[in-house]
């Protein structure tokens, strides 16, 4: 009795806060038909934006991943960084999560905006950071920064060392044993952090605004597209692009789901 | 307590993990259920303490059928395998636990887990967390917490499971004396025969979800009633063909009769040296071990390899020395009966008197 | 003896190059806000945040803040249970569902919400009627706040229920204890260090939240202007040094918050 109280209570606050909101993105954005859909994306802004977005999305995620397994290694096995100077910068690789990413993109305009010392300079080099690609990739490189080192570090911690220096006493140098002994154990952690990478730089707004100006056909993303058309009231349009969004993120979210089972197996 | 439980059988899906098992518990006596792992000796405990609830059959507490009655109304005491004590509580706090919801005031609390501690010797750690206590420790606080509310049944499941085997037999001794102190009827389970024959007045062996025999230690080690209760407890070897005995011709007579053989059973000697030569078989060494207060003896007789161990104040044998050796009893059974028949030959038919 | 040194030349190259990379990307910009936004010292830094609309803009935006972490407080450990310890049809596509939140872009979410709370809508049209207005309102961004901090507390118990023994909880019975009792004795004591956490992270995401608040809320100066959305029209109205005065003022409350996590889960790991 109490069981099927609760069980209902679930479902309603799940059909209230999450499915609900979901069906109204994929009927809105046919408010208008099929063709109004086909017309809110097929716009030349819109397809600029979805490219800008995916530019992002394959730099940020392979910079992300690169740096994230390399740091989560050093901040786990580094014996040339003291155990004080560890804790520090273990406590600092979570700084962006409590960082508003529209502060985080404020940051990247204070030190490296037109008007700043090093933007200047750039800039005379011919090399435009800030409203444009790199200052929007460095953005997104900020507020994911945390994804990919948070889900490499507790499973090196979990396998200990003693694998990799098992390896060494049998004649294993470094690459050999971070390919054959070390990532066959990090794998699926590096696999869900990618793909945690993808999802939110695929989403991030707030910093990614600040950075580009949002300029239409330059710098505009796909969410920065979607705040812009509803800020025009161009409803239905907003409703097209952002339905590529969340059909992208709904892939997200069953391929987050196959990873983690993954994960929890290995 | 006096505890009769009648038919009582428990299913998960298509497992069968109690079946028709029916026994009566005198008031005041401490009980071993002894078995394999996975046999459902488990299972019999929780449903006696209502955290499962049975397919079939009764559980009778002191005359009244208790099968409805919620775990939190039949006054019985639960020590977990792996003592489930409250993390997030101290010591004193686990060991109040009960008697706080029995709405006690709090100097009477006071009162009976103080004696409580004093009684297990945790005087001084009243004021500690369960991960700041030692294996030892918390079984002894699980103890005290099950006790606290007066319960008229203690259940223990795997008490000693986790605990270093040094301090075991310590904790073993320990509880057993707790227990005659407290005067609770009790019942532990446990996988171990050496613990269940140290510490039980009776012991009930489970096998399979099946009850195969009831009785005190040494009775189910003098009459095992099923080939299973035979082998497992003590030390045996089973014999496929017992014509290679001598001595046991009345059990050939039914086919596929085999022998289990306690090692205790079998006597060896250079020849010459065991009395009743006639009942004696010729056999051959293969191995000795050496286990520090006697060896062991691996022997051949014919291709039947045997068991046994020597004194160390008797001569020393060695690998491949010939020696006789007297079976002086033997578990027989078959698929339709079981019992134990001693040597016959080691009476002689014919006494010559001098 | 050559290559030895050449392998250590390279290492130390790489190992730099990692460190360069972090402090760069991250100590760097946090130390450049702070020292920006005093660098006209104090008189300028007092100037912005004692604006009315800014102090208003983070007062507004930690109370709507604390109403969300209170609602998921409450949603999400009944939710984290229900998906623990019952067994139902749909369970698993609702346990998956949790991280839709992480998953779809912010400015997709509050999309969402506009739509289905909209005056157009046909929630909105009867919450109207009865005098209630959701969107360009409070209510709005506390639901645009509840719904990307959904998943925070609920996956921040779910792992403290699953290794919760459940001999503990049936300890507590054959001690005579209700199911009432089992619960708030036994039971939410084990998931509070966990609605704990799973509520401060919740708290400093909604703090920061913008993607999806800013399409929602309206933005009325000193009714439903939140702080991250003032910081922004700062920054548009090109007073980077105001933004940072009211950045700075919220990066310090949300440090304190993620301290504190830090401090109880390194509790919770020590014991």
């Amino acid at each position: 009795m109490i069981r099927r109280m609760w069980i209902t209570l679930t479902y309603m606050v799940f059909a209230l806060l999450l499915i609900a909101p979901l069906i109204k993105i994929f009927t809105g954005s046919w408010a208008d038909g099929w063709s109004g859909f086909i017309e809110g994306i097929s716009r030349p802004q819109s397809i600029h934006a979805l490219m800008m977005t995916g530019i992002i999305v394959v730099v940020v995620t392979v910079l992300n991943t690169l740096f994230g397994i390399m740091l989560a290694m050093y901040l786990v096995r580094a014996e040339w960084i003291g155990r004080r100077v560890k804790r520090l910068l273990n406590s600092m690789v979570d700084l962006p999560f409590a960082v508003s990413p529209v502060i985080g993109g404020l940051m990247i305009v204070l030190i490296l905006g037109p008007n700043t010392v090093i933007g200047a300079f750039f800039e005379d080099a011919g090399f435009k950071i800030v409203y444009a690609m790199p200052g929007m990739i460095l953005a997104t490189l900020f507020v994911t920064f945390p994804l990919m080192v948070r889900e490499v570090m507790p499973v090196l911690q979990e396998i200990g060392a003693q694998q990799e220096e098992a390896a060494s006493t049998l004649g294993a140098y470094s690459w050999y044993t971070f390919w054959k002994v070390t990532w066959p154990s990090i794998r699926w952690g590096v696999i869900y952090g990618v793909v945690l990478t993808v999802a939110r730089s695929l989403g991030e707004f707030g910093a990614v605004l600040v950075v580009s100006g949002n300029i239409m056909n330059k710098t505009q993303t796909a969410t920065t597209l979607v705040y812009q058309d509803v800020e025009n009231f161009n409803v239905v349009a907003a409703n097209g692009v952002a339905l590529v969004l969340a059909a992208f993120s709904v892939g997200l979210l069953l391929l987050m789901e196959w990873a983690k089972k993954r994960k929890e197996v290995h | 307590m006096h505890i009769e439980v009648r038919n009582l059988n428990k299913a998960f899906g298509d497992f069968h993990a109690v079946q028709n098992v029916s026994f009566e518990i005198e008031k005041g006596h401490l009980i071993g259920l002894l078995g394999p792992s996975g046999g459902g000796k488990t299972s019999i405990l929780r449903m006696l303490a209502g955290l499962e609830s049975p397919t079939s059959g009764d559980i009778i507490f002191h005359g009244k059928r208790v099968n409805d009655l919620p775990p939190q109304e039949r006054g019985i005491g639960f020590v977990f395998q792996n003592y489930a004590l409250f993390k997030h509580m101290t010591v004193y706090d686990n060991i109040a636990f009960g008697l706080k919801v029995k709405k006690q005031s709090k100097e009477q609390i006071r009162e009976r887990v103080m004696y409580l501690v004093e009684l297990t010797g945790l005087k001084g750690f009243e004021h500690r967390y369960a991960h700041q206590l030692s294996g030892g420790q918390r079984q002894r606080v699980a103890f005290a917490r099950a006790l606290a509310p007066e319960p008229q049944l203690l259940l223990l499941d795997e008490p000693f499971a986790a605990i270093d085997a040094k301090i075991r037999t310590e904790l073993r001794t320990w509880l057993k004396e707790m227990i005659e102190r407290v005067g609770i009827t009790s019942i532990f389970v446990t996988h171990d025969q050496e613990e269940a024959i140290e510490v039980a007045d009776e012991i009930m062996i489970i096998s399979k979800g099946k009850l195969e025999q009831k009785g005190s230690p040494w009775d189910i080690y003098k009459n095992p009633e099923t080939p299973f209760v035979a082998s497992f407890i003590g030390e045996s070897t089973i014999v496929e063909d017992i014509t290679q005995l001598i001595g046991f011709e009345d059990g050939a007579n039914t086919p596929g009769t085999k022998a289990l053989i306690r090692p205790e059973y079998i006597e060896i000697g250079r020849p010459g040296e065991i009395k009743l030569a006639s009942a004696a078989l010729s056999g051959k060494i293969k191995q000795l071990h050496f286990r520090g207060s006697e060896w062991m003896v691996e022997l051949l007789v014919g291709n039947t390899k045997l068991i046994t161990y020597r004194s160390l104040e008797k001569e020393i044998l060695h690998p491949g020395d010939q020696v006789s050796v007297l079976v002086h009893r033997a578990y027989l059974f078959n698929d339709h009966e079981s019992w134990i028949a001693e040597n016959t030959l080691k009476v002689d038919p014919m006494p010559i008197h001098i | 003896m050559n290559t030895m040194f050449r392998g250590k030349a390279w290492s130390f190259g790489f190992r730099s190059t990692i460190m360069l990379y972090f402090i760069l990307l991250i100590v760097l910009p946090i130390v450049g806000i702070y020292t920006q936004s005093f660098s006209l010292g104090w008189g300028p830094f007092w100037e912005s945040i004692s604006d009315p609309l800014a102090w208003k803009a983070v007062l507004l935006t930690v109370k709507l803040a604390v109403i969300a972490t209170f609602l998921n407080i409450c949603l999400g450990t009944m939710i984290g249970w229900v998906l623990i310890r019952y067994r139902f049809p749909g369970r698993r596509l609702l346990n998956s569902l949790v991280d839709l939140p992480f998953a779809l872009p912010t400015a997709v979410g509050g999309l969402m919400i506009l739509l289905l709370l909209g005056p157009n809508s046909l929630v909105g049209s009867l919450a109207e009627k009865i005098g209630i207005e959701i969107v360009f309102h409070e209510p709005a961004i506390v639901v645009a706040m509840l719904f990307v901090t959904f998943p925070f507390v609920i996956r921040a118990i779910q792992p403290l229920l699953e290794e919760m023994d459940k001999s503990e909880e049936e300890a507590a019975y054959t001690l005579g204890a209700s199911r009432a009792k089992t619960f708030f004795s036994v039971i939410f004591p084990t998931m509070l260090p966990g609605i704990l956490s799973g509520a401060m992270l919740a708290f400093s995401r909604g703090l920061a939240e913008f993607g999806a608040v800013v399409l929602v809320a309206g933005n009325i100066p000193g009714k439903t202007l939140i702080a991250s959305v003032y910081i922004f029209g700062e920054i548009e109205s090109s007073n980077p040094q105001g933004a940072a005065a009211v950045s700075v003022l919220l990066l310090t409350l949300s440090f304190l918050i993620l301290w504190t996590v830090n401090l109880i889960q390194g509790r919770r790991s020590g014991q």
